[in-house]
């Protein structure tokens, strides 16, 4: 699991930040942030990533909006998305999970969890 | 004459025939004594295996005794190692938690301390509040110098129409805190619990030293999250004092940001030249 390369989009830049700290545990790991979901899709199409984590509520596009265009597009239609998001409730994450997410995590975050369950996705996808 | 002769005839076959059975009784007797010779051989051959036998039933014996102690060291031996395995693993949590809280800590400290810009850090304070504390409902209030009541400056969560009102020092829950400078908590909120701002589930001072600048008040947490935990009372420290710093320093510099271009504007007006005419 060396060398990935993780898309980051959230509007908070504590969040940013604490995300990026926490996948830095993945050796050798490149980072590029996004603000909104627009921001995300014009990064998508300049740089190569091998997962994209996203919050839902983000000015300009949201976040399940955002899976949704990269689940629609050839080129990303593959690209596992982690959900990260202050929603809760058993209906977000239902909604976020048949949109196409590959993982639904709630804040407060545990860097933990969230490597177990990058671990656990990047194994499934070989 | 001949009959005598007879007579010493039929004796002499009643001899031989004697002489034939005590030939065939020492064959007899020779057989046995051979059958019993054998016999005795062997039990002696058989007492001397069972010796041997004897000696290395022992020596299994001992074997076993020693194996078997073996098999309880090697067990104890194990078993510290399972414990000490279990010791790692239960550490290992404890340093990733340990990790995770530290990482939040650095994370919010360097956040607060980024910007001087006031709105800045208030946004800041709020992003701690709602992504790494996890809370839904609450409000950030300032203390005014002048009217010595704390009034609201910044919410999240709250029913469209709420009006805030100001509090008194020592007025209530959050007047007592800004008081005392001591936090106060209910950890985990009774179901039937609704939102009453004069009451929080948590208000956490603003202190810079011993000068309460303001509080946080909790209100409800997000759906997902029951309890405070350990790394939310080490963030309501940290916003306590970091919190505190941030925003009255942002607020001193806006301050002197205002000062400093209200004399550049007196400045620029007396060295102007006056036009002429």
């Amino acid at each position: 699991m060396d060398g990935l390369r993780f898309l980051v989009v959230e509007d908070s830049p504590t969040m940013r930040q604490l995300i990026s700290f926490s996948l830095k545990r993945f050796k050798g790991c490149r980072i590029v942030e996004a603000v909104d979901g627009v921001d995300a899709l014009k990064k998508l199409q300049t740089e190569e990533v091998d997962m994209v984590l996203t919050d839902i509520n983000m000015p300009v596009m949201d976040g399940l909006k955002l899976v949704s265009l990269v689940r629609q597009n050839v080129k990303t239609k593959d690209l596992p998305i982690v959900i990260i998001t202050t929603e809760g409730a058993q209906e977000d994450r239902d909604r976020g999970l048949a949109l196409g997410a590959n993982a639904y995590i709630s804040k407060p975050i545990q860097s933990s969890h969230l490597l177990k369950v990058i671990g656990e996705i990047l194994e499934k996808n070989g | 004459m001949a009959e005598d002769h007879n007579d010493l005839f039929k004796k002499s076959q009643e001899f031989l025939q004697m002489l034939s059975k005590q030939k065939d009784f020492i064959h007899d007797l020779l057989r046995e004594n051979e059958r019993l010779r054998y016999q005795v051989a062997s039990l002696q051959t058989s007492s001397g295996d069972q010796t041997q036998l004897a000696m290395e039933l022992e020596h299994l014996r001992r074997r076993l005794e020693q194996t078997e102690r073996e098999k309880k060291e090697l067990r104890e031996a194990y078993q510290r190692v399972e414990d000490e395995n279990k010791d790692f693993a239960q550490r290992y949590v404890e340093i990733e938690d340990q990790n995770n809280n530290l990482a939040n800590l650095y994370v919010a400290s360097y956040q607060l301390h980024s910007t001087l810009d006031f709105q800045e850090v208030v946004h800041i304070v709020m992003e701690i509040i709602i992504n790494l504390i996890g809370a839904e409902v609450f409000s950030v209030m300032l203390l005014d110098e002048k009217t010595n009541e704390l009034g609201v400056i910044a919410h999240e969560g709250y029913d469209d129409g709420i009006t805030f009102p100001a509090i008194r020092i020592a007025e209530g829950v959050i007047g007592e805190v800004s008081k005392t400078g001591e936090p106060y908590y209910i950890n985990q909120a009774s179901e039937d619990y609704r939102v009453d701002f004069l009451h929080p589930i948590a208000c956490i001072p603003l202190k810079i030293k011993e000068n309460v600048i303001g509080v946080i008040n909790i209100h409800k947490l997000l759906v997902q999250k029951d309890a405070f935990t350990a790394v939310d009372y080490e963030l309501f420290s940290l916003l306590a004092a970091h919190a505190a710093t941030a925003i009255f320093s942002s607020k001193l510099y806006s301050q002197s940001e205002r000062k400093l271009t209200t004399i550049q504007g007196f400045l620029d007006l007396l060295t102007t030249p006056a036009s002429k005419g």
